[in-house]
Parts: structure tokens; sequence; C-alpha cells
């Protein structure tokens, strides 16, 4: 067990688990409050143009994925905000033109194949370079900045956008600054994760952990934790075992996600028992159920 | 701002919603210390002008100043606790009554973090709306009543001189409709100013100061609201077809054109 962190590229790995499995489930939980949880997904797609970037020019992909996959996740912002009427076909354009574009230029990259994006696509453990650590870092640090200093703000934008906005706060500029750091986060992953499993790891740790808990503040700390856990632990197996880690993170947490639905079904009978008890067959609470089927 | 500027001062209020004019010269002022409510038949463009005094409704004519200031130059949201339509106001991800209402200290604190003056606002709304022993509680486990308080509550917390409200009395029980009177008159007391979009006055007519009716995007009555009851109370059917007015254009769907 211990022996595997005597390998140097080990060591890289684990490290790069551990902060994606901290920042991914603290962007992630913005999304799925936005009711956006399928973002990262599109971001992981458009990315892939900026790994066949950085190829072609010889460079880091992971620099190349930051730049293309944030202005990706900005025209995505900026559809939402101006595109209503045909914003899904917007979004699908950009999402298969990032996957197409990335295809296209790694097979004009000197000596690439369509091969050289698949450590990209599914994750892998020997491909964290040095220099990638140090970029991983950094750009860890920015989305933990982001998604922890202003957590109350980035709570409030995507609760109730339009109160926000009515409170005076910068809803546009916040909501840029998430794209970005979703952006971020979705490479900070690529390596050990996946561009197309990334998106797993921001929502699942939020949709179990919100089975369980009351309030923003204990899902975001339970998803973190769980993100860590299954993080770590995936990275392990995949060593031992010898299998894809990306894959074996995200079965690790949709295994997570069945447990604790499981367990919490008792719990949240006996919620569901308390509350009747207190609002006691309120016919308010009872119109309040009912209101909520109609939309206004 | 001087001591006499209205609070709310629109005048000749023009707005359109795609193509359809949905306010067509709408004067509403609103002074403070008083209770304003906005009554009319659905499709009357009463929240229409509620969401255009807030800045969220592009005004196409016409002028709308807030505490003496132009829209345009107005900065001071601080001062404005909006209280939106409950169902708009859910996330897909659970958050306690302490949290939402949390969110009302924003105005004041931007993008700074919360101290202690903040958590004793905070405390002091929910203890004015009648919630103070459950902020630990999900907000998904409240009655329709108690969700509106906690969104009262989040437009107190930020401690505002206009509150405004898009139909607060929806869907909502006797206990917290008095919550809501004795939250305005202690409001107004205070010299805070508050515009309501209702559909009927109901419990609140004790405490409402005016009464402006809108129809058809114009203003068909101010009055006080003894006169209206039989109105507010019985609003007529014909109010849920859309083209209220009789001059009215054709609502074009664009489908045949």
């Amino acid at each position: 067990m211990i022996e595997m962190l005597d390998y140097a590229f080990m060591q890289r790995a684990l490290l790069a688990a551990l902060l994606v499995g901290i920042a991914a489930p603290a962007v992630g939980i913005y999304l799925v409050q936005r009711r956006q949880a399928i973002m990262g997904d599109g971001i992981g797609h458009v990315a892939m143009t900026g790994v066949a970037v950085g190829f072609l020019m010889n460079g880091n992909p992971v620099w190349s994925a930051v730049l293309v996959a944030a202005a990706g996740a900005v025209a995505m912002e900026l559809v939402r905000w101006y595109g209503k009427t045909r914003g899904d076909i917007a979004l699908a354009l950009l999402f298969y033109g990032g996957m197409a574009g990335g295809v296209m230029l790694i097979n004009l990259a000197p000596g690439g194949s369509t091969a050289k994006l698949l450590p990209f696509l599914f994750g892998s453990l020997t491909t964290v370079s040095p220099s990638d650590i140090t970029a991983i870092v950094l750009l860890s640090a920015f989305v933990l900045a982001v998604c922890l200093g202003l957590r109350r703000q980035l709570f409030a934008v995507c609760q109730d956008e339009e109160f926000a906005r009515v409170t005076g706060l910068p809803v546009r500029l916040l909501n840029l600054l998430l794209a970005i750091t979703a952006a971020v986060t979705v490479t900070v992953a690529m390596r050990v994760v996946g561009l197309l499993l990334i998106s797993a790891l921001m929502v699942i740790p939020v949709a179990a952990a919100q089975q369980v808990a009351k309030g923003f503040a204990t899902t975001l700390a339970l998803a973190v934790g769980i993100g860590v856990a299954v993080g770590l632990a995936g990275t392990t197996v995949s060593y031992h075992a010898d299998v894809p880690p990306g894959a074996t993170i995200v079965l690790l947490a949709i295994g997570v996600f069945a447990v604790v639905t499981a367990l919490s079904l008792p719990l949240a009978r006996r919620r569901a028992a308390l509350a009747e008890r207190r609002t006691g067959g309120d016919p308010d609470a009872r119109a309040r159920r009912e209101d909520a089927s109609v939309p206004s | 701002m001087k001591v006499e500027d209205p609070v709310i001062a629109l005048r000749g209020a023009t707005a359109s919603l795609g193509a359809r004019p949905v306010l067509r010269g709408v004067d509403l002022t609103v002074e403070a210390g008083e209770t304003v409510a906005l009554l009319g038949e659905n499709g009357s463009g009463k929240s229409t002008a509620v969401r255009a005094v807030i800045g969220q409704v592009a005004l196409t004519g016409g002028s709308l100043e807030l505490f003496g200031s132009p829209l345009r130059r107005f900065r001071h949201w601080r001062r404005v606790g909006y209280v939106p339509q409950r169902s708009t106001a859910t996330g897909g991800v659970p958050a306690t009554v302490g949290e939402v209402v949390s969110s009302g200290r924003l105005a004041r604190r931007g993008l700074r973090p919360l101290g202690r003056a903040d958590r004793a606002a905070v405390a002091h709304a929910l203890e004015q709306v009648g919630l103070a022993d459950r902020a630990g509680d999900s907000v998904e486990e409240l009655s329709g009543g108690q969700h509106q308080r906690v969104l009262i509550a989040r437009a107190l917390a930020g401690e505002p001189d206009l509150l405004i409200m898009d139909e607060p009395l929806a869907g909502v029980d006797v206990g917290s409709q008095r919550v809501l009177a004795d939250v305005l008159r202690a409001h107004t007391a205070a010299g805070g100013a508050a515009l309501l979009v209702l559909h009927e006055l109901g419990p609140l007519a004790p405490v409402i100061s005016r009464t402006v009716v809108l129809r058809g995007g114009r203003v068909e009555t101010v009055d006080d609201p003894e006169r209206l009851h039989d109105l507010a109370c019985h609003p007529p059917d014909a109010a849920e077809q859309e083209p209220a007015a009789p001059h009215a254009p054709k609502i074009e769907t664009g489908l045949l054109t």
C-alpha cells in the first residue's frame, strides 16, 4: 500500500487527485444550485480543442486547455444571457465544435494522432508531469479562493439571481467568474479524471451530500469530503488493479451516492413526519405542495 | 437626496415585454412612511410595473426616480428590500433559513465577509417574522407561509428604507398574513416606504395607505382602501383572460405572421 508513495509519478497523481477531489465539488455545487449540472461536461468537450492546440504549438497542453476552456465557458455564459430561444442549439454547436476541433487539430500536429488525446479524455496516472503539478497547484488555489472566499455571493447569485441583482451585487461579473472557475477546474482535473468524466466529480458528490444535509455549508463540506475520499481511493485502486483512474473514481463516487441514498431514506421519512407534525396538516402546507406543480 | 424627494417617482412609464406593450403611461409615486398597494387583474401590468421600479424591466418611455436619483444613476440598492414571488426563489441545493436570510446582508457587505453586525441584523429579521427558532432548518421543510416569511426576512436583513413585494399573500396562511401586516406597520412607523403587488387587500387593508389599480397598462383608479373593498376582494372572473382592456391590441404570437 505504502510502497506506491515511493514513485514520484504516484506522489504527483495522488496530489492531483486530492486537489481535484476538493476543487470539483466546490465548483460543482454552484452549478447544481443553478440547475446547470451539465455545464462541466460541455466545458470538457471544448477543452479538447485546447489540448490539441497545446500539442500543435509544442507547449504544455494544460495552459492552452485553460485558455480555450475559459473562452468556451464565457461563451456559454453569454449564450445564457442573450440566447433565450436558440440557447440550446448554440450550446450544442459549441460542444460538438470543441470535440471536432480537438480531433482535427491533434491530427494536424507533428506526429499527432487521435490516440494522443485518449489519456486526456479518460485520465491516466502516469501523465501528470512535474510541470503539470505546478500548474495544477496554482490553478486549484485559484479555484478554492473563488469558491470558498466568495461563497456567500455565489450562493446568493445561484439561489435567486433576480434578488442578487436588486441587491446590487455584480451579478454578471460573478457569473463570468464562476464560468471561468469551472473551466479551470475542468483543466485541473483532466490529467487524472479525464475531460469526459470530470463533470461526474463536480455533480455526484454534491448530489450525494444534499440527500443528508440541511444547508448549503454542510452540503459543501460533505461534498468536498466525498470528493477527496473517492479521488484518493480511486487513484490507489487504479495503481494496484491497473485500471484507468478516471473511471475508478467516478464509479466509486456513484457507489457512495447509492449508499448515501439508501442510508438517507429512513432519515428523509423521519423528517417528512416531523414536518407534517409541525405544520399539523396545515392547509397552507398542502396548498404549497399543490401550487408547487403549477407553473406561474 | 432632499428630504421631500419621493421614494419612488414613476412618470409616464411605458414598457413592453417582447412586442406587447404592457405599461402604457403609468404614474406612480410612493412617499416615505407610505404603504402603497398595486392592484389589478392578471395581465394589467402590475408585476411589470414593480419589476420596472427595481430596474429589471427597461422602460421604453417616461422616467423613474428612486430616492430622488434617476434609475441610471441610482447606486444605493441597499436601501431597497425586494421580496420576489415565492416560486422564483429556489435553488437546486438545500439551504437553511439562516443562509437564505444572510444573503440579504450582501446589499450592505458587497464582496466583503459578514461580521457581527450582520449576524445581529439577520437574527433581528428572523425575530420580526417569528422564525428565530428555525434558523438552522432547511427551507424545503417549511410551509408556504413560512417560506414567504423567510423571503421577507431576507429583505428586512438589509435594513431597507423601501420594501417591494410581489404577491406576498399568494398561498400564505392567516398567521403569516398577520406577521406581514405587523412587519409593514413597524416599517412605515420607522419612516420606511413599501410598494406591494396584491391580488386582494385582504388582511392587509388596515396598513395600506393608498391603492393604485392598473388596467390594461394604465392607472385606472387611485383610492383609499375602504372604498375598494368590493373590487379587491371579488375581482371579476374575466381577470384570467389576457387582453384586459377592450382597446388592448391583439396578442401577436408570431405563429401566423
